[in-house]
């Protein structure tokens, strides 16, 4: 039996998504099959599809501050204020030292290097003693977090945590393992990205033939589908405020969910492939940390990319898991909002967190012609279902074989 | 041949670009530009940088300090500019 020390509550969410810049916003649009991804121009590639996020930079951040920090940063900066806002906690009489961002991130410094590297050939006739001061302070890992800490005054730990496309995931893990660590009372977690600045991502998944595309940008891609097309990069951050029970209860705070669970393995198998049998023990070992059995889950969250081998891999390993869960729906958010690499897992989480209390499950993006690898049972089809939701694993993976898989419970009184 | 005048100008359209969130048009040239904006000393290899920029003009380390205020940089620029 946990006491409330050892509970550990989301009471506060901040988001920008290609699909709007709130929760609610994320939600209505994943609830009505809306798609958050454009056709846009990226330098060296030309028009391609991706997800963008239009929120206002200068709510939350000068414009000195926004010009000297990068767009990772203004993610970081934008979500956290908003979830902080939500929280309701009041910041001036918080304890700065106490509390910690940790923001997941699939990779960080490659828009401000190829920036560089473009003016540097192309205005500044290779002279070095152009490239900007500004580069390493923009292109160190902790930069999106760091960033944060400036904005807010926190003066409490701050990191990234780098975990490829499974980052969201982890970076929510990370602050809930340091409140239960004690090493701070208010964790700002979650996972950001601004991949979408930079062309070496698209060019990426174009060489390796997984970069999604279509004249119906919205169509880009379609996790699950026989024509699934590949993945659509996203930009995009979420960033949850987690506390303590006990501290949530002192304040009075609304209780979005609880963590019940999380694990994290590794394939040890491929750069990039994934492993069905890896992804099935970090799905089995989750559930087993949370005590539960498979059945008493009510949704599953997949990663589902769009790529042919990540969608057919994953669906075999939650049909393996769940098979005889007759009430657990599958869904998938990336037909909507794209990848969002380091954000993705967050954002997703996110995105199916309003089921505890509008009694739904987003659907996945309408899927014409259902690869039969895929074949799953109470995969959510282009509509949403009724659903009186109470648990939910989420799903994100990534590259060199890293796995998450994260359960978190409708807050109740009793564990 | 640029007059004074032209020079605080370029000068201050640089600054314009890097005190983003300040109203530089009531600048005191001789009080120090710290004092009046709020410029730190990123702000001021900002403004070392975009003189190379602009004006291909260089400004060694050790006369960073006259660029104190709108007047010393207008008298040590000047010659620079009309180099």
């Amino acid at each position: 039996m946990k006491n409330d020390n050892q509970r550990i509550v989301i009471t506060g969410i901040g988001l920008t998504s290609p699909l709007g810049n709130n929760l609610a916003d994320l939600r209505e649009g994943l609830l009505n099959g809306k798609s958050g991804i454009v056709h846009t121009e990226i330098r060296h590639m030309g028009k391609v599809a991706a997800g963008l996020c239009h929120f206002d930079e200068a709510k939350h951040q000068s414009k000195k501050m926004r010009k000297r920090g990068t767009r990772a940063g203004a993610i970081s900066v934008y979500c956290t204020k908003e979830s902080l806002i939500d929280s309701k906690i009041d910041f001036d009489s918080v304890d700065k030292n106490r509390v910690g961002v940790y923001l997941g991130i699939t990779e960080h410094g490659n828009v401000e290097t190829e920036n560089e590297i473009h003016d540097l050939y192309n205005s500044h006739n290779m002279d070095v003693s152009l490239w900007s001061h500004h580069h390493n302070p923009r292109t160190v890992a902790n930069n999106p977090a760091g960033e944060v800490t400036l904005n807010l005054g926190i003066t409490g730990p701050h990191y990234t945590i780098g975990a490829a496309c499974a980052a969201g995931n982890l970076g929510i893990i990370q602050g809930a393992q340091q409140l239960l660590l004690n090493e701070v009372d208010i964790a700002f977690a979650g996972g950001i990205s601004e991949s979408t600045e930079t062309f070496g991502i698209f060019a990426a998944f174009k060489a390796q033939g997984a970069l999604g595309h279509h004249e119906d940008p919205s169509l880009a891609t379609r996790p699950l589908d026989l024509d699934r097309n590949g993945i659509v990069v996203s930009e995009g951050g979420a960033v949850y405020t987690l506390e303590r029970l006990s501290d949530a209860k002192k304040r009075k705070a609304h209780i979005y969910a609880e963590i019940l669970a999380y694990h994290s393995n590794s394939d040890a198998s491929d750069f990039v492939l994934p492993n069905t049998q890896r992804q099935i023990e970090c799905m089995v070992q989750a559930i087993k940390k949370a005590g539960i059995e498979p059945h008493e889950v009510d949704i599953v969250s997949m990663h589902a990319t769009g790529t042919t081998q990540g969608d057919i891999q994953e669906c075999h390993a939650v049909a393996s898991v769940f098979n005889e869960s007759k009430k657990t729906y599958i869904n998938a958010s990336k037909g909507f909002i794209g990848h969002a690499m380091g954000a993705a897992g967050a954002l997703e989480l996110a995105g199916n967190i309003p089921s505890f209390t509008d009694g739904y499950v987003h659907p996945c993006k309408k899927i014409e012609k259902l690869d039969p690898e895929c074949a799953i049972n109470n995969l959510v089809n282009g509509e949403k279902v009724l659903c009186d939701a109470k648990i939910i694993l989420n799903n994100s993976f990534g590259m060199l074989g890293i796995n998450s898989s994260l359960i978190i419970k409708k807050y109740s009184e009793e564990e | 041949m640029l007059t004074n005048t032209e020079v605080r100008t370029k000068v201050l359209d640089i600054i314009a670009d890097i005190a983003l969130d300040d109203d530089v048009t009531g600048i005191n040239d001789e009080i120090a530009l710290r004092e009046q904006l709020d410029l730190d000393s990123m702000d001021f290899l900002d403004i070392v940088m975009e003189l190379k920029k602009r004006h291909k003009i260089e400004v060694p380390q050790e006369d960073y300090p006259r660029l104190a205020t709108m007047q010393s940089c207008v008298d040590y620029l000047a010659p620079k500019f009309n180099q």
